[in-house]
């Protein structure tokens, strides 16, 4: 049984390579990706019912003798997230795929987004499977390298601008990470986690310290907690919407389960815990108030991102049992809320041909379905009962109170704060792009960005000879590869905004909604929404309300995960000693 | 510049890998069974990662340089520009409190716009490096809750 730990990591990287190979075939490449994912998903329930009644499932690869070898472990907390994120990479497969089918135009020579998601899915389950430094390290490399390939999608102006940004703060985590495992190493001969749990108590204090303050920064880059979450505003609103979903859904969560990991396996007395509770604070305080500011509606869920992962954290810092059931659960719940939101949002873009809120209105009346498709998750994620965010942030909220002391209180009125701020933020998201009609107010912002540059916002006619130079450099570039140009003559007008998608396409065929650059602003309201897409979100709404239903044994099994992990000692037992099943 | 980063990037790299051999201890010989003998033999398991670095590093400098390259077909130079709308809102957020909280619905200006007299170099044209170490961008002070940074 223990040999399907290996699946979640190998099935994706082998539709990584089928893909790659059958790139003149897109419905190939479709059928063997969405196979592939089916089969992580399966993989994972399965692992997560076999870590819940028989306990933690251990594979020492290789057959290596005990704790020279490299470890995959799956225990509740693992398989639940494998569960989630799989379900969650599927369900932005479908979209992305529904999205390329209802835009195709011409064969694009090479299709790289099937294969770089299936590296991200692969490096994901890596990540949530590893069970020493090293093996963590690679899966979080996996994931990340696929994420700037996702991110960069296209080489338009704008995403290779905030690509820049994003791989420059990887890059750092990724080197400070390197030298947080030579120091582990260094310090203690071994990078396995049950061997380093065994050994970190025998180290002096402060080196105990550098170390656990080396892994909590590199986390934390990756995990957006204040004050290391300015690139996340900076960088995931240019990616095409199932990327965003994808990366606000599950990247962010693999650093706050590597927290997790880390600080209950090899920190259980941590001295940090004040450390986190206020770095929490100040992640939720500083993100929520970062999104009322936004007037783009992409950002603004970005910022709410780095906002609700102060929650996640908050959990963790009480480290207790409760705490940790608290932290899962929100986890869960908030992967679910936050890919649907940018899916919904990505609908957005259709319909109403741009996500600033001075440019939308009215979708309520025009899109009802998308109407509530948006409301739906927005509550969910404000906290209001009986949806599962609710339930998630009363059991943060139950879990500080047991706490007790003057910073568990703090916090909690700092997450009641938090909760009323978010709902006003996506409140007023409803208002102006829903519910009041559309008005012609000139957009702020552009007066203050004024002529010469060409941003998100920038949706007027030097954005289309903008967009016009991309056409003739994306030509360029194409006629340097080989294939054809993408565009025959540039016209720079709305018709540029159907090239823009397809000219960005040499390398990038399944691209979802495109870019922002050119806004189709003469044919009014955008485009009708296509009824795959629209399904493929209704689901995942859908399956968010699941999750508010199934509430109470998921909330049991959380427990039951926390329980497992509070300590680090069922882990180290489980990894070290535990029968090779 | 995107190139300098790279060459950062480089080094850094090249750094920790070399901190992975330190972390080693000293070198004997290679650690082959059977040929050296195993009181001889230098740690094989910091070469091990080191590799699995360099290999890392490679693709990086790879994907790094075709960035560079292709910021410079779009804009004719490889350097990095700020992010546009934050230095936008900020702009906004100092022009201080509207005079209709319903016309522009940023609302009063919040902690993202306060302390930003440091900010007045950062125009949306000045193409700097990046500041690498995200978060630390001069300007934007959070409310200072008590103990964090």
């Amino acid at each position: 049984m223990n040999n399907l730990l290996p699946l979640p990591v190998l099935l994706p990287l082998i539709a990584a390579a089928l893909t790659l190979s059958l790139n003149r075939h897109p419905g190939a490449q479709r059928v063997v990706s969405t196979t592939a994912m089916i089969g992580v998903v399966g993989v994972a329930g399965v692992l997560m019912w076999i870590s819940d009644r028989h306990g933690t499932v251990v594979l020492w690869i290789g057959d290596w003798p005990r704790p020279l070898g490299i470890a995959l472990v799956a225990d509740r907390l693992s398989a639940l997230m494998l569960v989630v994120s799989s379900a969650v990479t599927l369900v932005v497969l479908v979209f992305a795929m529904a999205a390329n089918e209802a835009e195709r135009r011409r064969q694009t020579p090479i299709s790289i987004f099937h294969p770089t998601l299936m590296v991200m899915s692969a490096g994901v389950s890596n990540a949530f499977l590893a069970g020493d430094l090293f093996n963590l390290f690679v899966g979080f490399e996996l994931l990340l390298f696929a994420s700037y390939v996702l991110l960069t999608l296209g080489g338009s102006r704008e995403r290779v601008r905030a690509g820049s940004t994003y791989i420059v703060v990887s890059l750092l985590s990724s080197t400070l990470f390197l030298i947080a495992i030579v120091a582990v190493y260094a310090a203690t001969g071994t990078v396995n986690l049950a061997q380093l749990a065994l050994r970190l108590p025998g180290l002096p204090t402060d080196v105990q310290l550098i170390v656990q303050m080396l892994l909590l920064t590199v986390f934390g880059i990756k995990a957006a907690i204040f004050p290391m979450s300015a690139w996340l505003p900076d960088s995931y609103p240019t990616a095409p919407a199932p990327v965003t979903a994808v990366f606000a859904g599950l990247l962010t969560k693999v650093g706050v389960y590597a927290i997790i990991r880390t600080q209950t396996v090899l920190f259980p007395d941590s001295h940090l815990t004040r450390l986190l509770l206020w770095a929490a604070l100040a992640s939720m305080v500083v993100g929520i108030c970062g999104a009322i500011a936004q007037s783009e509606i992409k950002r603004l869920l970005s910022f709410t991102l780095v906002s609700h992962i102060g929650y996640m954290i908050f959990g963790i810092g009480l480290a207790s049992g409760a705490g940790y059931a608290g932290a899962i659960f929100y986890v869960v719940h908030h992967i679910t809320i936050q890919t649907v939101l940018f899916l919904v949002i990505g609908l957005v873009e259709i319909r109403g041909g741009s996500t600033s809120l001075n440019r939308l209105g009215g979708l309520a009346a025009a899109a009802p379905v998308l109407g509530v498709l948006f409301f739906v998750p927005a509550m969910n994620l404000a906290g209001i009962p009986p949806l599962s965010g609710f339930v998630g942030k009363l059991s943060l909220l139950e879990a500080g109170a047991q706490a007790g002391g003057f910073l568990a209180y703090l916090l909690i009125g700092g997450s009641v704060v938090t909760s009323l701020l978010t709902l006003y933020a996506l409140a007023k998201v409803w208002n102006r792009a829903f519910w009041r009609p559309r008005s012609e107010e000139v957009d702020p912002l552009e007066a203050v960005l004024g002529e010469d540059t060409a941003g998100e916002l920038a949706e007027d006619e030097v954005a289309a000879e903008r967009a016009a130079e991309d056409l003739a450099a994306e030509d360029q570039w194409a006629r340097d590869q080989g294939a054809r140009p993408a565009t025959t003559g540039v016209s720079a007008k709305p018709v540029a905004r159907r090239d823009v998608e397809s000219g960005a396409n040499h390398d990038e065929g399944e691209e979802g909604d495109e870019d922002e650059d050119v806004d189709d602003e003469s044919a009014g309201v955008g485009r009708p929404l296509p009824r795959p897409l629209v399904a493929t979100t209704a689901v995942l709404v859908a399956l968010s309300v699941v999750l508010t239903v199934v509430a109470g044994p998921l909330y049991g099994y959380t427990t039951r995960a926390a329980a497992d992990i509070t300590g680090g000692q069922n882990y180290v037992d489980a990894v070290l000693a535990g029968p090779n099943r | 510049s995107r190139t300098w980063i790279l060459v950062g990037v480089l080094l850094a790299g090249n750094g920790a890998n070399v901190l992975f051999r330190v972390a080693g201890g000293a070198a004997f010989a290679a650690p082959i069974i059977g040929v050296t003998p195993e009181q001889g033999m230098s740690d094989p398991l910091p070469q091990a990662m080191v590799l699995t670095a360099i290999v890392i590093t490679l693709g990086v400098t790879a994907f790094l340089l075709a960035l560079a390259y292709r910021s410079f077909q779009i804009n004719g130079h490889d350097e990095v520009a700020d992010d546009i709308e934050d230095a936008a809102i900020r702009e906004l957020a100092e022009a201080g409190p509207p005079s209709d909280p319903d016309e522009l619905e940023e609302g009063p200006p919040d902690e993202q716009g306060r302390g930003v007299a440091d900010q007045e170099g950062e125009r949306i044209d000045e193409l700097d490096e990046p500041d690498p170490a995200a978060g630390s961008r001069p300007g934007r002070h959070p409310r200072r809750t008590r103990g964090n940074r």
